[in-house]
Formats: C-alpha cells, sequence, structure tokens
C-alpha cells in the first residue's frame, strides 16, 4: 500500500482491466451453459456428436419448429401461465386480506397467529408432499388444476403476509383516520385506499408468487397424470424421458421453456430483486 | 381526502400496529365497537386460516401422524401402529445416514465456496465499472430458470458422448468423464451446478447488503491508512455480517430440502450417491408406497429445518432481526 503513489498510473490502467477479465469470466462460466443449449438446438445429433461447442453446420431449424408446432408444449405454457396467474391472484388476495388485519388491528393472540403464519416459511412442499397428496385425494382435487393452485397460495401465504404487513405498517395512521372520519368502513379503508396505495409490494409480491409457482415441480408432479394438465417443468422433466436419446431436441425444448422466464425477468427484474431482498431480510 | 385532522376521539378506534396491548377501543361506546371489530378481523382472517389450516398445517399434522404408522398409503389416515420403529429403522438405513452426510457435505461446500465466492463477485460488481448492470442482470439469470430446466440442460451438458463439459475439459487436457454416472464425481457436478443456479442470487443479496453500508465508514476506514484487505477484514465483513448470515440460513434450509435439481438430474443416483433426503422420500411414498417410512423421513427433514432455524435464530441472528420468532417471545 505504500507504493499508492508512485504505482497510480498503472493501477488506474491495470485495475479495470483485472475487473473485466474476472468479470467476463464469471458471465461465461454462466452463459456458456445456455449458449450451449441455444445452439445445441439447431443441430443435429450427428452435429452434437462431433462438434458440440462451435456453430451449426449447416443451421437446422428444425428442433425447434418441431417442438413449436406441437401441441404440447404450447398447452404446456397454457397450463403453466394459468395457474400462476391463478396462484397469484388466490396467494395474494388471501394474504393481503390477513396482512391487513395483522398490520391495522390490535387483539389478543395477534402475534402467537402471525407467527403461526410466519413459521410457515419453514414448510417446504417436500415435508408434506406425501400427506398433501393423500387429501387432495380425498378431496378429488388429484388431476384437477386447483389440486396445485390451492396448495401452492396456502404455501405462499407466509412471504406474502409477512412482507404486505410490513407495508401496510408503514402507511401513516392519520390517512385511515381521516377515511374513516368520512365514513369508510374497515373494507372501503382496505379496499380503496389502502390496496392502491400498496401498489409496489402488491407487485413484489405478485412476482415472488408468480415465480414460485412457475417453477413448482414436485406438486404438479405427484398431482397430474394427465398429460393435459402438465405445467412447462413437468413436461420438460417427461420430455426428456421419453426423448432421451434425441440430445439436440431437448435442448430445443428446454430453450423454449427458459423464454417465458427470462422475459418475466427482464420486464419484473426490478420486483423480483426487491421482493427477493425484501423477503430474505424480513422473513 | 379532505378531512380535517382526526379528533382524538377517533383515532383509538382501530389501534395502529405498534402497540398489540394497546385496548382496540379506548373511550367510546366499547363493547359494540370491539365486537364489530372482532367481525371485521375474523372475516378477514378466514379465508387465510383456512387454507392455511387445511393445507398446510393439515398435511403437517398428518405426516407426523402417519410416522408412527406402517401404512401403504390407501384411505386417508394408518390404522397398523408400530411406534418409533420407522424412525428406528432410519438410524439403520444406510441410505438416509448417506442422505443427512451429503446434505451437510453440500452445505460445507456452499458455505466454503457458493458463499464467499458469491460475495468476492458482489464486492467486484460494487466497483464502479462500465457494464455493471448488465453483468448483475447476466449473474442473476440462472436464478430465474426453474430447477428442472437447470437440470435437464446440465444432464445434457454432463453426457459423455454429446455434452459440452468434456469437450472444454479436453481442450485443457483432462481425460473423458461421465460425471453424472460416477459415484466419486457426481456430489462435485452436483455442486458446480448448483453453484452455477445459486450464486448470482447470494450475489444479489449481497450486493444490496453492501450498497446499505455508507460510503463514508469505507472511506474513513481508507483514510485512517487501512489498506483494502484491512478494509474488507474489519469494516466491511462485519457490516454484512446480517446479510451474510440470513445467506448461510437459507444455504442450509434450501439443502436440507433440496430435491427437483437432484431428482432430475441425477436421480439420487449412481447408486444412491447423489440421494438427498427429499429423493429418499420420495422414492419410498411414491414408488414403493411405504407411506408411513417416507413421513418419518419427511418429519425428518422437517424438524432439521425447524430446530435449525430456531438454533439459528435464537442464538445466531438474534441481534440481526426482529424475526417471526422472536416477535413470539415478546408477545408473551
Amino acid at each position: 500500500m505504500s507504493m499508492h503513489a508512485r504505482d497510480k498510473p498503472a493501477v488506474q490502467v491495470a485495475k479495470p482491466i483485472a475487473l473485466h477479465t474476472v468479470t467476463i469470466v464469471i458471465g461465461a462460466f454462466v452463459l456458456i451453459p445456455i449458449l450451449y443449449g441455444v445452439l445445441g438446438g439447431f443441430k443435429t445429433n450427428q452435429q452434437l456428436s462431433t462438434n458440440p461447442i462451435g456453430l451449426p453446420d449447416p443451421w437446422v431449424p428444425s428442433n425447434y419448429t418441431d417442438v413449436l408446432a406441437s401441441g404440447s408444449f404450447w398447452l404446456q405454457l397454457w397450463n403453466s401461465v394459468f395457474i400462476a396467474v391463478a396462484t397469484t391472484v388466490i396467494t395474494v388476495g388471501v394474504a393481503a386480506l390477513a396482512a391487513f388485519v395483522f398490520a391495522r388491528f390490535a387483539f389478543r393472540g395477534r402475534e402467537l397467529v402471525f407467527t403461526i403464519f410466519a413459521s410457515g416459511l419453514m414448510f417446504p412442499f417436500a415435508v408434506a408432499i406425501l400427506p398433501l397428496f393423500i387429501l387432495l385425494r380425498f378431496f378429488g382435487l388429484l388431476n384437477n388444476p386447483l389440486g396445485v393452485i390451492l396448495p401452492q397460495a396456502a404455501f405462499g401465504l407466509a412471504l406474502t403476509i409477512i412482507i404486505l404487513r410490513q407495508f401496510f405498517r408503514s402507511i401513516p395512521g392519520e390517512i385511515e383516520e381521516a377515511a374513516i372520519l368520512d365514513g369508510c368502513t374497515p373494507f372501503g379503508f382496505f379496499w380503496r385506499i389502502l390496496l392502491p396505495m400498496a401498489r409496489p409490494a402488491l407487485a413484489t409480491v405478485s412476482v415472488l408468487a408468480m415465480v414460485s409457482s412457475w417453477n413448482n415441480f414436485m406438486l404438479p408432479l405427484v398431482v397430474f397424470n394427465d398429460p393435459g394438465l402438465w405445467t412447462l417443468p413437468v413436461g420438460v422433466q417427461q420430455f426428456q424421458g421419453q426423448f432421451s436419446a434425441d440430445t439436440a431436441r431437448i435442448l430445443a425444448y428446454v430453450v423454449l421453456a427458459m423464454v417465458p422466464a427470462l422475459a418475466f425477468y427482464s420486464i419484473a427484474e426490478r420486483q423480483l430483486i426487491g421482493g427477493l431482498t425484501a423477503g430474505a431480510t424480513k422473513g | 381526502m379532505t378531512s380535517p385532522p382526526a379528533p382524538p376521539r377517533v383515532r383509538s378506534r382501530h389501534a395502529t400496529a405498534s402497540s398489540p396491548r394497546d385496548p382496540a377501543a379506548a373511550g367510546e361506546s366499547p363493547a359494540a365497537r370491539r365486537r364489530r371489530n372482532w367481525v371485521t378481523i375474523i372475516l378477514f382472517l378466514l379465508p387465510a386460516i383456512v387454507l392455511f389450516g387445511l393445507l398446510v398445517l393439515a398435511p403437517i399434522a398428518l405426516a407426523m401422524y402417519s410416522s408412527f404408522f406402517k401404512w401403504n398409503g390407501f384411505g386417508l389416515v394408518p390404522t397398523n401402529f408400530i411406534g418409533f420403529e420407522n424412525f428406528t429403522r432410519m438410524l439403520n438405513d444406510k441410505i438416509v445416514i448417506g442422505d443427512l452426510w451429503r446434505g451437510l457435505s453440500l452445505i460445507g461446500f456452499s458455505l466454503l465456496i457458493q458463499l464467499p465466492l458469491s460475495l468476492a463477485i458482489a464486492l467486484l460488481l460494487n466497483q464502479k465499472m462500465r457494464g455493471r448492470a448488465v453483468y448483475r442482470l447476466i449473474f442473476f439469470a440462472p436464478y430465474v430458470l426453474s430447477e428442472v430446466i437447470t437440470a435437464v440442460l446440465f444432464t445434457m451438458i454432463l453426457s459423455p458422448g454429446r455434452g459440452l463439459a468434456n469437450e472444454l475439459l479436453g481442450l485443457i487436457g483432462i481425460s473423458e468423464s461421465t460425471f453424472l454416472s460416477e459415484p466419486d464425481t457426481v456430489m462435485y457436478a452436483l455442486f458446480i451446478v448448483m453453484t452455477w443456479k445459486y450464486f448470482g442470487f447470494h450475489m444479489i443479496l449481497y450486493l444490496a447488503g453492501r450498497q446499505s453500508i455508507p460510503n463514508e465508514l469505507i472511506e474513513a476506514a481508507q483514510i485512517d491508512g487501512a489498506g483494502a484487505w484491512k478494509t474488507f477484514r474489519h469494516v466491511t465483513l462485519p457490516l454484512l455480517g446480517p446479510t451474510i448470515r440470513i445467506t448461510i440460513f437459507l444455504s442450509v434450509i434450501y439443502t436440507v430440502q433440496l430435491f427437483d435439481l437432484v431428482y432430475v438430474l441425477t436421480g439420487g443416483g449412481p447408486v444412491h450417491a447423489s440421494e438427498t433426503l427429499g429423493v429418499t422420500m420420495y422414492e419410498f411414498g411414491f414408488r414403493r408406497f411405504q407411506v408411513g417410512y417416507a413421513s418419518a423421513i419427511s418429519v425428518v427433514m422437517f424438524l432439521l429445518s425447524l430446530i435449525f432455524a430456531l438454533g439459528y435464530q435464537r442464538f445466531v441472528m438474534r441481534r440481526d432481526t426482529e424475526g417471526a420468532i422472536t416477535n413470539m417471545r415478546a408477545a408473551r
């Protein structure tokens, strides 16, 4: 460190170069697998064997077009979207009502009830999957989208309630008093004033609920036997099993299945990252 | 919203959050108002309680209950009570014991390699440099892909014939390996895939933590003559403490519950060499219909998470957060 002054010009050049070199290496570690998938989808299997790394020669679009032309990809995409949206609406709706009560009413046992909900953060699907399966079978919800939507919503409540309560608490009491003075019922205040004010927080928790539904695998795997109900993760996994020798086609399928998630990420990056950091620090 | 400042008598109608012990209505027409408040509270909480009770708490309770039975999973509740037999069986089950060791080694890898790496990258990206936002976007991208997609992609990459990994290793003179089908290498492969997918997530948390440290503190240290390492060691690192403790927590909990990635990437194989508790539980529960035994495994997963979470909150994170669990003590 004593050489600081003398070395300065050299350091000023060397440092950015070193920085960029390191970040580019890490970037390559992240991107090369994805790139391999994208390019691999444009190859034939024979090309993949002889030339796994280079550019396709010739470019073969048929893997992609075959997948896109098959109904099952679109059906799975639709199932994933439908289940994610329904899960999100239910999770956020139910959690917002509860978070409102936890944030703005005082009653005996409030913290205890809240803690029970919050502890739901520690109950993953993996722990509950077997009895959940048995319960869903009992209710006749196997092979029914609700059999995935409702448990997902239930398991999403914990995080959503925690984040929303935090936000609802931060809205000044004067606003509520004014609304009540103007004759608002509690529900009126909640619906017409609190929710519109909480839009950023709602966006955050919606994005989180959406992503976790989108990525869920275990639950749809055991609940849906019927291929017509499969979501993308289940579809991808089954596709791999079915065409295990056809690497190029699997790569095309995987790459296409990535597109919606990456597109969503590019749109909702801020909410996603904001939500994850909030969830991690407040959970 | 054109109302004048509220007169004091209205304020107490909904006591605002911060004081849980406040009586709901102090001052005016208490009984009726309180009853109306209770109706609101119950109506608003009801959907959440029903959903949570029926689909989260009840399954967990059922799992605990059925872990004491020998049960093939037919019907709603088991009948053949066998006490702790499922649990004692686990003690002698090489696969389950192996699951625990593998979990521990994954946790070790994560804490010693993955998290420090993520921290280093976060501090790197905290420097002033061109294209920083783009790098951050790219590094985080794998996190948004589902574990299944990640696993299928890497099955292809790590496969012997057409895979990318062997080809790249061949370039630097390392001979062909079938990473996923060799017991010796499969855990390393799994760990690399985990790192690929999750380092960006930890990086984002560290970045957020770093950005909440005022730069004045770092500058003050530098003015006082602390070099880069000393500044990091004595200023940045301690101030990142809460974030680091949270990432450790998330890492451990995640590993205890790991399923998707392993199930799709290796199925737990070869010969159980990469199996986790989640995979073992799935195998027994959904393949072999030993639901009682599988429930016992899931109860162990649950207890491991719970004990770790409570202990960790109590002893490690106590100063950092008023977490949900610490709040409970306050309320009592």
